[in-house]
C-alpha cells in the first residue's frame, strides 16, 4: 500500500543479545547453516571431524568463488548464466595452453601464461556480456543465457569433444597442496571472500554496485556511469568463473567440454539462499558465504548419511523456497499487506 | 530587477527527439534570489527544459549561461558543479540504502585509501538534515520514510553542493498542507540565502503564495514571463492552454435517488474509527482530509482489500461483507484508485484491454476472447469519456495523465457499478484535462451514479461534491452540504479544530 507509511525501524544495535538478533533476521542462512551442521554432527560419526570441514571448505571453494562474483552481479540487478560455460572454457584453455611446444622450454614457469590466458578468457567473456547489456539494453538473463550456450559450444568446438590433461604436474600437485595447515584451494576463496566483502561493504565502487541495482533511474540521475560500471561486475564475475574452472582443473589434473554443467543453477541457489535478490539492490558476502556453506555442508552431511543423490536434490529444492519464505517472514515490513 | 545580472540565462534552446520538437528556441533566465515559477501544461517541454538545466539532456541548439558565461553541462554531475540542482518529481531515491548514501550518491567522500569515509559522510548528512530540521538520521533507511520525508532526503542532496539554482519538479504532488507549509519555509530559507529556486507545478494557488515571477511555456515554446503580483490566475492559465477556462462551480444537481450505500460505525484497526455515512444515487460526496486522515483506507475497505474490524455495510438495503475486489465489483463497488501507473492501468498493454480487463471473463466466443465485443466495449467508452488515443492499439503508457484517468474510469464503468469510488481523481494532470474530469465526474452522477471522490486538493472537493465529510485522524470530524461548506471551516474540519463531529 503506497499509503501506509512503515514506521519500523532497523532492529538497533544496543545490548549483545539484541544485536544478535538482529544480525541472524539480516541473515537467516546463518541459522540454518548453525542447524544443520548440529543435525549431522549429532546423526553422523564423520561429520564432525577437521578433515571434514577442510573438506567441506575446497568442495565448495568452486561454486563460492562463483557465488561472490554472482552476488555483486545479482545486487547490480543483473544475472550471468554463462559461468558454468565459462568455467570449462578457461579450464580448458589452460590445460590446453600449458602443453603447448612453445613453452616446452619453460619448467613450471609454462604455467604462467597458460593461466593468465584462462583468467583472461573470463573476463574478456565478462566484457562482452556487460558491454552488450550496456550498449543494446537487452536483459542480463537473455544476453548471458546466449552466452552460456554460446560458449559451450565454443568449448566443445576447441577441444573437439576431448578431455585435456595435465602435462605439468606441478599444476595438479597444486590443487592438492596445503598452505599454513589448510588446503591452499580453501585459502583462495576465503581470501577472496575477504577482498570482496571489503570491495562491496567499503568502497565507493560497492556502494554504487547496491544503487544501481536498488533505483537504476536514481543512480544515472546522480552522476553514476551505470553502464561501465555494470560492465566492470561482468568481469568481476568473469573472472571468478574463469578462476573456479583453474581450482577446479588442478584438482581433476584435467579439463572436460562439460566442466561446469549446471553451475549457475547451484550458484544462484547458494546466492539467492545468502538473501541476494533477484531483483537487485540487497544481498551481501555474509550470507552469499553462508549459503555457499549451507548448499557445502547438505551435500556432505547427506552423503556421509547415505541419502541417494536424487534425494538430495529433492531436500535441497525444498530448502531453497522453505529459507527464502522464512526470509520473508522475517524481513517483512509492516503488517498490512494487500490481499491476493 | 532589471539592473541585476541573471545568475542563470537559457538562449534560444532547441531540443528535438526523433519526430518531435520538444523545445523551440525557449529563453528563461533567473535572478538571484528569486523563486520563478514554471508552468504549462503536461507536455508544454517543463520536465525536457529541466533536463537540460539538469545536463541530462543536451540541447540541439542554444546556450545555457551561468553569472554571464556560456557553460556546457553534459551530465548531472557537471551541472551540480556549476550550482545546478535539480530535485525530481518522481522521488528518485535508493529505497534500501541508508539517507546518508542517498544524499551523496555518485559523489560518495573518500578516505586516501580508496575506502567510503563514513565518519566524513555522517557528519556532512548530519549537518544538513539538522538544518533542515529533519528528525531522522543519516543511518535511517529511505524505505522506511514517509515520502514527505523522502522529500527531505532529496532537497539534502541539493545542500550537498553550492546550490545557486535549486529546480523543484512537482514537489507538492504527494505532501500533505502541513508538509507543504514545511517545504515553503524550506524555500524562503534557501531564497533569503540568495539561492533561485525554479518551481514547477500545476497548482496555481501555490505559485502565487511562493512564486516572484512565472514563466508559461506551451507545445515545447515560450509564452512569456509575468509578475507574480501583478497578474491572476485567468492571465497565467490563458497562456498556458490558449484559451480561458470555465471554472464556475457546476452545481447543475441531478436527481437524487434512494440510498445506495450505508456505512454505519466501520473500523479497521488504528486506521479509521467509527465511520458513518449514507450515499444516495445522483449525488457526489467529497472526502476530504489531510493524507493518513483514513479517506483512502475506507475507499479500500468497500473494495475488499482491507477487512473491516467492526461495523456494517449496507448495499441497497442489505447487510453485505465484502471480502475482496472480486466480490465488490460483483456488488457493484468500483475503485478508481489514487495512484494510476501503480495500482490503476497495465501500463504495456492496449487502451481496450485495459478497460476490458476486468470482464474479460464475460467477453469469450468459446474458449477465445472475443475481438469483436472487446472493441465495441472500448469504443463506446471511448466515445462516451472523450478518450482521445490515437486507436485502441495504443499503449496506454504512451497517453497524457488525463487520458489515462479516462481509461480508468472508463474500465469502471464497463461494470456498470451502483457505487463509483474515484481516489485522487486529478493527481498529476493539467489544469484542461482537470475540468474534464472533473465535469466528468458530474455528469456521471446526474446520469445516476452514486460518487465518492477523494481528494487533497480542496478546489477539486469544493468544484465537484453535493456533500463533503471531513476527515481527522480516522475519525469524521463533520460533514458538510454543498451549501454550507467553504475553505475556512472545511480548514478548521481537518486540522481537528473546531467542536466535535456533526455526523
Amino acid at each position: 500500500m503506497s499509503q501506509t507509511s512503515v514506521e519500523s525501524t532497523p532492529v538497533q544495535a544496543s545490548g549483545g543479545m539484541k544485536a544478535n538478533l538482529g544480525w541472524l533476521v539480516r541473515h537467516p542462512i546463518w541459522a540454518f547453516v548453525v542447524m544443520i551442521f548440529i543435525f549431522f554432527s549429532l546423526m553422523t560419526d564423520n561429520f564432525f571431524s577437521l578433515g571434514n570441514f577442510e573438506n567441506i571448505l575446497v568442495q565448495t571453494s568452486t561454486l563460492g568463488l562463483i557465488a561472490l562474483g554472482m552476488t555483486i552481479v545479482m545486487i547490480n540487478g543483473n544475472i550471468d548464466l554463462s559461468v558454468g560455460a565459462v568455467v570449462a572454457l578457461a579450464a580448458s584453455l589452460t590445460v590446453d595452453i600449458m602443453g603447448w611446444p612453445m613453452f616446452e622450454s619453460w619448467g613450471n614457469w609454462q604455467i604462467l601464461p597458460a593461466v593468465l590466458a584462462g583468467l583472461a578468457s573470463g573476463v574478456l567473456l565478462g566484457a562482452l556480456n556487460g558491454l552488450i547489456v550496456w550498449k543494446t539494453g537487452v536483459d542480463a538473463f537473455i544476453v548471458t543465457l546466449g552466452a552460456m550456450l554460446g560458449v559451450r559450444g565454443l568449448v566443445f568446438v576447441y577441444t573437439g569433444e576431448q578431455s585435456f590433461f595435465a602435462l605439468n604436474f606441478a599444476y595438479s600437485d597444486f590443487g592438492a597442496s596445503r598452505f599454513l595447515g589448510l588446503p591452499t584451494l580453501a585459502w583462495v576463496f576465503l581470501i577472496f571472500t575477504v577482498l570482496m566483502h571489503v570491495l562491496l561493504s567499503r568502497t565507493v565502487h560497492g556502494s554504487n554496485t547496491y544503487a544501481v541495482g536498488d533505483n537504476r533511474e536514481a543512480a544515472v540521475n546522480a552522476g553514476i556511469r551505470v553502464g561501465p560500471h555494470m560492465m566492470i561486475n561482468f568481469m568481476i564475475v568473469g573472472f571468478f568463473a574463469a578462476l573456479a574452472g583453474l581450482t577446479l582443473s588442478t584438482q581433476m589434473g584435467a579439463s572436460t567440454p562439460n566442466l561446469g554443467r549446471d553451475y549457475e543453477l547451484w550458484v544462484i541457489t547458494a546466492t539467492v539462499l545468502g538473501g541476494t535478490k533477484l531483483t537487485g539492490g540487497a544481498g551481501n558476502i555474509i550470507g552469499t558465504f553462508g549459503g555457499v556453506l549451507a548448499i557445502g555442508i547438505l551435500r556432505n552431511g547427506m552423503n556421509l548419511m547415505q541419502v541417494p543423490a536424487f534425494y538430495v536434490l529433492v531436500t535441497l529444492g525444498v530448502i531453497l523456497i522453505a529459507v527464502l519464505f522464512l526470509d520473508k517472514q522475517l524481513n517483512r515490513k509492516g503488517g498490512e499487506e494487500l490481499r491476493i | 530587477m532589471s539592473e541585476a545580472q541573471p545568475v542563470l540565462r537559457l538562449e534560444g534552446i532547441v531540443k528535438t527527439f526523433p519526430g518531435v520538437r520538444a523545445l523551440d528556441g525557449v529563453d528563461f533566465s533567473v535572478f538571484p534570489g528569486e523563486v520563478h515559477a514554471l508552468m504549462g501544461e503536461n507536455g508544454a517541454g517543463k520536465s525536457t527544459l529541466m533536463k537540460v538545466l539538469a545536463g541530462m539532456y543536451q540541447p540541439n541548439e542554444g546556450r545555457i549561461m551561468i553569472d554571464g558565461k556560456p557553460v556546457v553541462m553534459r551530465n548531472p554531475i557537471e551541472a551540480k558543479q556549476n550550482g545546478v540542482i535539480l530535485i525530481h518529481q518522481e522521488l528518485s531515491l535508493a529505497e534500501q540504502m541508508t539517507v546518508a548514501e542517498n544524499v551523496f550518491l555518485g559523489e560518495l567522500p573518500r578516505t586516501s585509501w580508496g575506502f567510503v569515509d563514513w565518519k566524513v559522510l555522517e557528519e556532512r548528512v548530519g549537518a544538513i538534515l539538522t538544518k533542515l530540521n529533519c528528525d531522522f538520521g543519516p543511518r535511517t533507511n529511505v524505505g522506511t520514510l514517509s515520502i514527505a520525508k523522502k522529500q527531505m532526503v532529496e532537497i539534502a542532496r541539493a545542500l550537498t553542493h553550492q546550490a545557486k539554482v535549486v529546480v523543484f519538479d512537482e514537489p507538492t504532488a504527494s505532501l500533505t498542507d502541513a508538509e507543504k507549509v514545511v517545504l515553503f519555509d524550506i524555500i524562503n530559507d534557501l531564497k533569503s540565502d540568495g539561492v533561485s529556486i525554479v518551481y514547477i507545478s500545476h497548482r496555481m494557488e501555490e505559485i502565487f503564495t511562493i512564486s516572484d515571477r512565472i514563466t508559461v511555456l506551451r507545445d515545447g515554446s515560450y509564452r512569456g514571463t509575468l509578475v507574480a503580483t501583478d497578474t491572476t490566475e485567468d492571465e497565467v492559465t490563458q497562456l498556458m492552454i490558449g484559451r480561458s477556462l470555465d471554472y464556475s462551480r457546476n452545481v447543475e444537481k441531478g436527481e437524487i435517488g434512494d440510498i445506495t450505500l450505508e456505512v454505519s460505525g466501520l473500523s479497521c484497526g488504528k486506521l479509521y474509527q467509527d465511520v458513518s455515512f449514507s450515499l444516495r444515487a445522483g449525488e457526489v460526496v467529497g472526502f476530504y482530509g489531510l493524507v493518513g486522515a483514513g479517506r483512502t483506507e475506507i475507499a479500500e475497505t468497500l473494495f475488499g482489500l482491507r477487512e473491516p474490524s467492526g461495523g456494517t455495510i449496507r448495499l441497497g438495503g442489505e447487510d453485505v461483507t465484502i471480502g475482496s475486489p472480486a466480490e465488490a465489483i460483483a456488488q457493484g463497488i468500483s475503485l478508481v484508485p489514487e495512484s494510476r501507473k501503480e495500482q490503476g492501468l497495465v501500463l504495456g498493454m492496449n487502451c481496450r484491454d485495459n478497460i476490458t480487463l476486468p470482464q474479460v471473463d464475460d467477453m469469450t466466443a468459446g474458449p477465445f476472447v472475443s475481438n469483436g465485443a472487446e472493441i465495441a466495449i472500448y469504443d463506446m467508452y471511448r466515445d462516451r469519456l472523450d478518450i482521445k488515443a490515437p486507436s485502441w492499439r495504443s499503449e496506454v503508457g504512451n497517453l497524457s495523465g488525463g487520458n489515462q484517468q479516462k481509461i480508468v474510469i472508463g474500465k469502471w464503468l464497463a461494470m456498470k457499478p451502483r457505487v463509483l469510488i474515484v481516489d485522487e481523481p486529478t493527481r498529476g494532470i493539467d489544469v484542461g484535462s482537470k475540468a474534464e474530469i472533473h465535469n466528468l465526474i458530474r455528469e456521471l452522477a446526474h446520469s445516476g451514479y452514486a460518487v465518492i471522490v477523494i481528494s487533497s486538493e480542496m478546489p477539486e472537493i469544493l468544484r465537484v461534491s453535493d456533500r463533503v465529510i471531513a476527515m481527522y485522524q480516522g475519525r469524521i470530524m463533520r460533514e458538510f452540504t454543498a451549501d454550507e461548506v467553504n475553505e475556512d471551516n472545511l480548514v478548521q474540519a481537518i486540522s481537528g479544530i473546531g467542536n466535535g463531529k456533526a455526523a
